[in-house]
């Protein structure tokens, strides 16, 4: 049933510290909104978990994508506009520009945020592989203080996280150190924009004296989670690419995902699909892929 | 979930609407849409999906195109919005009306605000784009009618017409 804007608290005290301030007084009393494209659409429904929100839109301590020569720290509260537009996220990691490209339709990326993507969880979500195979840390903020979290273990299962109940993720980290690999990524869905995937893989190759030195593989609406292909990967390292290898990396990935039959797909179609994924990089990696 | 005891109390929330200051009285979590459809009486914002998925409900907020269905209002405050309405006086938003109707590319209509907003956007940022930039910029605006083609047509025809200056 629709939710009846009478029953909801918002406010938007405009202002970092505040936010972090009623976040700790009432923990876990509070829902952050930035840019309402996950939120509203639960409210519409009438299945916001919670009755209080808090806006976050627009503060600048969430907005700024700051470049150190050994990472770049990209504010949650960046759009998939700002990230698909900024010189150096689309020269260095072009996995989660390209991402933030497919992410709904125009409108959706002027307002929706990479903190809001993994935040909301959805083991779909078109930009979080691309956050595994770069190797992401979390800066997750609270009155109490800042701690840093490696992206890969923030997803505990399906829609929960680390995240505690007065915090809120304030950057994201990427190291620079993959401007040399592969890069290579792929939805695979109903339609280009405003679908969600049925399966979609980010990956991340480089070869060496014609074996494969480091490869990264990540997908999504596989697994309860955002998943590293962790044994797919360990299978390829020091081997040479050939029509058997990419055969057995290809049925290893079918085999570690954990898919399910849903509205979108079925697991058996998503298995299939996401070893030709693995194919299809392998084979381009293979023929000396240089970056796309 | 948390329990919230009372009704939340309306408030006032002031922005610009169409060039136009207007002060609304509301909830915080009125949806954008609602307040220009029913307090300001603009009917050419539609609601299709109401989840942010059909783009019929497109506007302009501070010159970013947006879904109005995904907007609560508090969020607008300040700020400045045109609806279609608006556009209605824009030389390259009657241009665009002009060249839907020269390639068929408006039928039920329920579409066409939420298209010709995206596409001012897009020719805005982008006056002279490929099919392909046209096919992106209105990604997020279904159409049940057309197919697309006639819209795509009429915006490259738009642009050719030079309104995009």
């Amino acid at each position: 049933m629709r939710a009846h804007p009478a029953n909801y608290e918002l406010i938007a005290p405009g202002d970092y510290r505040a936010v972090l301030s009623l976040l700790a007084n009432e923990p876990g009393m509070w829902l952050p909104i930035a840019g309402g494209t996950d939120l509203m659409v639960q409210y519409a429904a009438g299945k916001l978990p919670r009755r209080k929100l808090v806006s976050i839109w627009n503060l600048p301590e969430l907005r700024r994508i700051e470049i150190f020569p050994s990472e770049i720290q990209i504010g949650a509260g960046c759009t998939y506009t700002e990230l698909r537009t900024h010189d150096m996220v689309n020269r260095e990691f072009t996995l989660l520009s390209r991402a933030a490209g497919w992410t709904g339709g125009i409108a959706n990326q002027n307002r929706g945020t990479i903190g809001g993507n993994i935040v909301n969880a959805s083991p779909a979500a078109d930009s979080l592989p691309a956050l595994l195979v770069y190797d992401a840390e979390l800066i997750l903020a609270s009155a109490r203080g800042e701690r840093r979290v490696p992206y890969v273990s923030f997803h505990l299962d399906y829609r929960k996280t680390q995240l505690a109940p007065d915090e809120l993720v304030r950057s994201v980290c990427l190291p620079r150190r993959f401007s040399g690999y592969y890069a290579h990524a792929r939805k695979v869905g109903a339609r280009k924009a405003q679908a969600i995937a049925k399966v979609c893989l980010a990956a991340l190759g480089r070869l060496g004296h014609g074996t494969v030195e480091d490869i990264r593989l990540a997908m999504g609406s596989v697994a309860p989670v955002p998943l590293r292909l962790v044994e797919t990967e360990g299978s390829l390292k020091g081997k040479r690419i050939n029509a058997a290898l990419v055969r057995f990396a290809s049925q290893t990935a079918a085999r570690e995902i954990r898919p399910i039959d849903d509205i979108r797909s079925t697991a058996r179609y998503r298995a299939r699909v996401a070893g030709n994924l693995v194919a299809e990089f392998l084979e381009a990696l293979g023929a000396g892929g240089t970056r796309e | 979930m948390s329990a919230l005891p009372r009704e939340c109390p309306k408030s006032e929330i002031t922005l610009t609407v169409n060039g136009k200051r207007v002060t609304v009285h509301a909830f915080a979590m009125d949806r954008l849409l609602d307040v220009l459809r029913t307090d300001l009486d603009l009917t050419g914002t539609k609601e299709g999906c109401g989840e942010g998925e059909c783009g019929s409900c497109s506007v302009l907020l501070d010159g970013v195109l947006v879904n109005s269905c995904l907007i609560p209002i508090l969020q607008a405050q300040g700020t400045s919005i045109v609806t279609i309405e608006g556009l209605s006086a824009d030389r390259r938003a009657l241009a665009l009306q002009q060249a839907f109707l020269d390639c068929g590319g408006a039928q039920c209509g329920i579409c066409t605000p939420g298209m010709i907003l995206a596409a001012c956007y897009l020719l805005h940022k982008t006056p002279r784009p490929t099919a392909e930039e046209i096919s992106e910029g209105l990604s997020g605006n279904l159409c049940r009618c057309t197919g697309y083609l006639q819209i795509i047509e009429a915006v490259e025809e738009a642009a050719r017409r030079g309104v995009s200056t």
